[in-house]
């Protein structure tokens, strides 16, 4: 064995000197703060949504506060909110520290900061406005789009700026996490934000149908991989070995199971649309990747867990370890789980149900929300130069917070197989047990209760925390700039050394090979379902919207129908059965963005149109109760009183053009015409059904969508 | 169709290329040292009052 070789290498040619500096708390302590307060607010909404689904009157009949507009407003709070101003703290903590440097710059870590708030604000001010593009993570409209992206690079610079300069010689396995991170984060979402605006506050997906689903969960999923979990993975390498004041178990494991993970999450994303009309051969390059990512998962939970080993006597009394041994256990948990739910024959069951929502918050409140709690508890009183106030208190946090998750995922696992399960479930006879869809629903309505009270208590051991960390903070004294010392290297040659480390000396190097690495897979599946003509039928009878039902169609996006509403049927007889006929790729060429849904709360609308008379449709989005008693939807009274703006719908149509959209010039001048001629006949059927409303109401629009929705194949 | 075949190969091949960098390196003792890094953060807080 050479033993030690490398390293002799590194003292012979490295010219000592000693450097005195100091690290900067102030950003650490904003970003924290920030994680802190927005952790509240995005649990709050979360907990309201979970009870709008249960007391429907929450929804408080008011369009701000309706279920499709706040729950992207949940998912939107804690994943860029609380996760990620918790991840900015934990890497401008660590980062510093390993590379021995202050921040490259601390105008561009207050650029990132506030930059990062505003699009937090925006975000909270335009998603109950119903201003949203409707692709799920990536709801925010354009103008806050080029903002994210903006600010995305200033971190980026500010993070290998930071890394370029470094006293250590040495790139510790948590930075090249975090370079993963800003690299990949960068392409996924410029990438999955191609839109063309038409005004200010609205675009479309420059993808249709097939393709901007394959885009969007090429992001969605790797938006789980590279801000969920590759900077949590990284957190996880400075701050356990920190936390338990040993290191890594195996720094070898770490650098194989981060080439691998980063290398196979990218190919991951077609696990979200298995049996749609995705291309076949998509899916299952998706699957085995799925399948493979096992690996790479585990390597890492692993590697932290056996951190530990030699060290399970101070876990049971130190709660910052219990936090973390949750996490990386939650962690374990949901990357053995991704992979089974990536299984088809798993999918046909889960997919559309609760289960994919218990799966996710196993890793949002456990593996995300603990290790920030385990930060949190580490952080504030070094930050404060101090000790933690309670420690009983933060053992409080833990039970409450892992009763939480329990009580939590329990319920929504439940709640998932029983709909899998009856929405699959034939008599004897040959015929659906359960053909009424609102059966599933109010049959898993007590484990949404139950799912509440888990929120309920997983929030109060949240609250608990601030309050220890608010009395922490008040006890010590805020230490904005720590200083420190670091012996300096200078001109030290790469030759002779570990091939790793070839990319470990060279940051910009080790952006540019990520960047290869993880655009191969998003490249491969892309480019050909882009360009493959054969991968989408295209069918004669399928027609773009009318202007009306573009309007209508834009209500559907605006009031986020497709938080609750699939409009993908499955090829297996229980859907068929239940919606109609299974959706072809051909039929979403012109859906700019698609609309495919990913859950089932309520049921599939692919085939709406024609289902119902005009006048159902009326009373039902009016007050859902008084056509499907026990309905849990919301109402939606101010769409029969507002007057549908057409203000747009020319500059609508002419975007469409420009996407491919085959409106003609005549027909896009004829527009408000034919518009009005459509839902003129609406108003008019409904006057037959004794309705008196106006034909300019956006119901009429939202109508003669709905009425459209999947009729074209049976022409 | 066919560029889907390129495309397999394309990535195979680095994929494959990965595959190798590591067995050669394996093979020549290239990990032996993958441990101190993962000590040497444990030692960094010693700062004096600048």
């Amino acid at each position: 064995m050479e033993q030690m070789k490398p390293l002799m290498t590194e003292a012979d040619t490295v010219e000592k000197s000693v450097e005195r500096f100091e690290y900067d708390n102030t950003i650490v302590r904003n970003f924290g703060l920030a994680t802190l307060v927005f952790g509240l607010v995005g649990m709050l909404v979360g907990l309201i949504v979970a009870f709008q689904l249960v007391f429907p009157v929450l929804n408080f009949d008011l369009p701000y506060t309706t279920f499709g507009r706040i729950r992207p407003l949940h998912t939107n709070a804690i994943i860029f909110a609380f996760v990620g101003n918790g991840i900015f703290a934990g890497v401008y903590y660590s980062l510093q520290r390993v590379c021995r440097t202050r921040m490259f710059s601390d105008n561009l870590s207050k650029i990132h900061f506030w930059g990062w708030q505003l699009i937090i604000l925006s975000a909270a001010i335009t998603l109950p406005l119903g201003i949203t593009t409707s692709k799920e993570y990536a709801e925010l409209e354009w103008p806050i789009d080029i903002a994210i992206a903006l600010i995305w690079v200033v971190f980026g610079i500010n993070l290998l700026g930071t890394i370029i300069k470094r006293r250590e010689k040495h790139i510790y396995v948590a930075a090249w996490f975090y370079i993963a991170t800003f690299v990949t984060v960068a392409i996924l979402h410029i990438f999955n934000s191609f839109e063309l605006p038409v005004t200010f506050f609205k675009s479309y997906s420059a993808y249709a149908g097939v393709q901007d689903a394959l885009v969007q969960w090429w992001y969605g999923h790797n938006a789980v991989a590279f801000f969920l979990t590759t900077p949590f993975l990284g957190m996880m390498y400075y701050f356990l070995p920190k936390m338990a004041n040993r290191p890594v178990y195996s720094y070898k494991l770490s650098i194989l199971h981060f080439w691998t993970l980063i290398f196979l999450y990218i190919w991951a994303g077609p696990h979200h649309l298995l049996y749609t009309s995705l291309p076949d051969w998509v899916q299952s390059l998706g699957v085995v990747f799925s399948v493979m990512l096992i690996a790479p998962s585990w390597g890492g939970m692993i590697n932290g867990l056996l951190t530990l080993r030699g060290a399970w006597d101070r876990v049971r009394e130190d709660v910052i370890l219990k936090f973390m041994v949750v996490s990386l256990t939650a962690y374990g948990m949901a990357t053995f789980e991704g992979p089974m739910l990536s299984l088809k024959n798993v999918n046909a069951i889960a997919h559309f149900t609760d289960w994919i929502v218990a799966h996710v918050h196993v890793g949002a409140l456990g593996f995300n929300g603990f290790m920030l709690f385990a930060i949190a508890y580490w952080l504030v009183p070094r930050l404060y130069s101090t000790t933690l106030y309670s420690k009983s208190l933060a053992s409080v946090h833990f039970w409450l917070g892992t009763l939480g998750i329990l009580f939590y995922a329990i319920p929504m696992y439940w709640a998932g197989f029983t709909q899998g399960l009856m929405w699959k479930e034939f008599t004897p006879e040959g015929v659906l047990r359960y053909p009424n869809f609102l059966e599933t629903v109010t049959r898993v309505i007590p484990l949404y209760a139950a799912r509440g009270v888990g929120g309920t208590f997983y929030l109060a051991g949240f609250i608990v925390m601030l309050y220890n960390l608010l009395k922490t903070a008040q006890q010590g004294s805020f230490l904005a700039n720590e200083a420190t010392e670091a012996t300096v290297y200078k001109n030290v040659s790469h030759k002779g050394e570990h091939w790793h480390k070839v990319f470990e000396n060279r940051p910009i190097l080790m952006m540019i090979t990520s960047l290869v690495v993880v655009s191969i897979g998003g490249l491969v599946q892309i480019i050909p379902t882009l360009l493959i003509k054969s991968n989408i039928p295209t069918i004669a009878s399928v027609q773009p919207y009318t202007p009306l039902e573009l309007e209508g169609r834009d209500l559907y996006i605006k009031e986020g129908c497709n938080n609750c509403h699939s409009q993908m049927i499955r090829p297996f007889r229980s859907e068929t059965e239940r919606y109609g006929e299974y959706s072809k790729s051909g039929e979403y060429v012109y859906d700019h963005p698609f609309l495919w849904g990913s859950k089932r709360t309520g049921p599939d609308l692919m085939r709406e149109g024609g289902k119902y008379p005009n006048s159902w449709h009326y009373f039902h989005m009016r007050e859902s109760t008084s056509m499907s008693p026990g309905s849990i939807m919301p109402n939606y009274g101010w769409l029969h009183e507002n007057e549908l703006d057409i203000t747009n719908t020319q500059d609508k149509m002419k975007a469409m053009q420009t996407l491919g959209v085959p409106y003609t010039a005549m027909r896009i001048s004829n527009a408000p015409a034919e518009l009005k001629e459509q839902a003129q006949a609406i108003a008019d059927n409904l006057k037959a059904e004794k309705i008196e409303v106006k034909s300019d109401r956006e119901i009429i629009a939202l109508i003669a969508y709905l009425q459209r929705m999947g009729t074209d194949i049976k022409k | 169709m066919e560029v889907i075949y390129v495309l397999l190969a394309i990535s195979l091949s680095v994929s494959l290329l990965f595959l190798g960098v590591f067995i050669y390196n394996l093979k020549h003792g290239q990990f032996d040292d993958d441990y101190t890094p993962s000590v040497r953060i444990l030692f960094e807080e010693k700062g004096k009052k600048q």
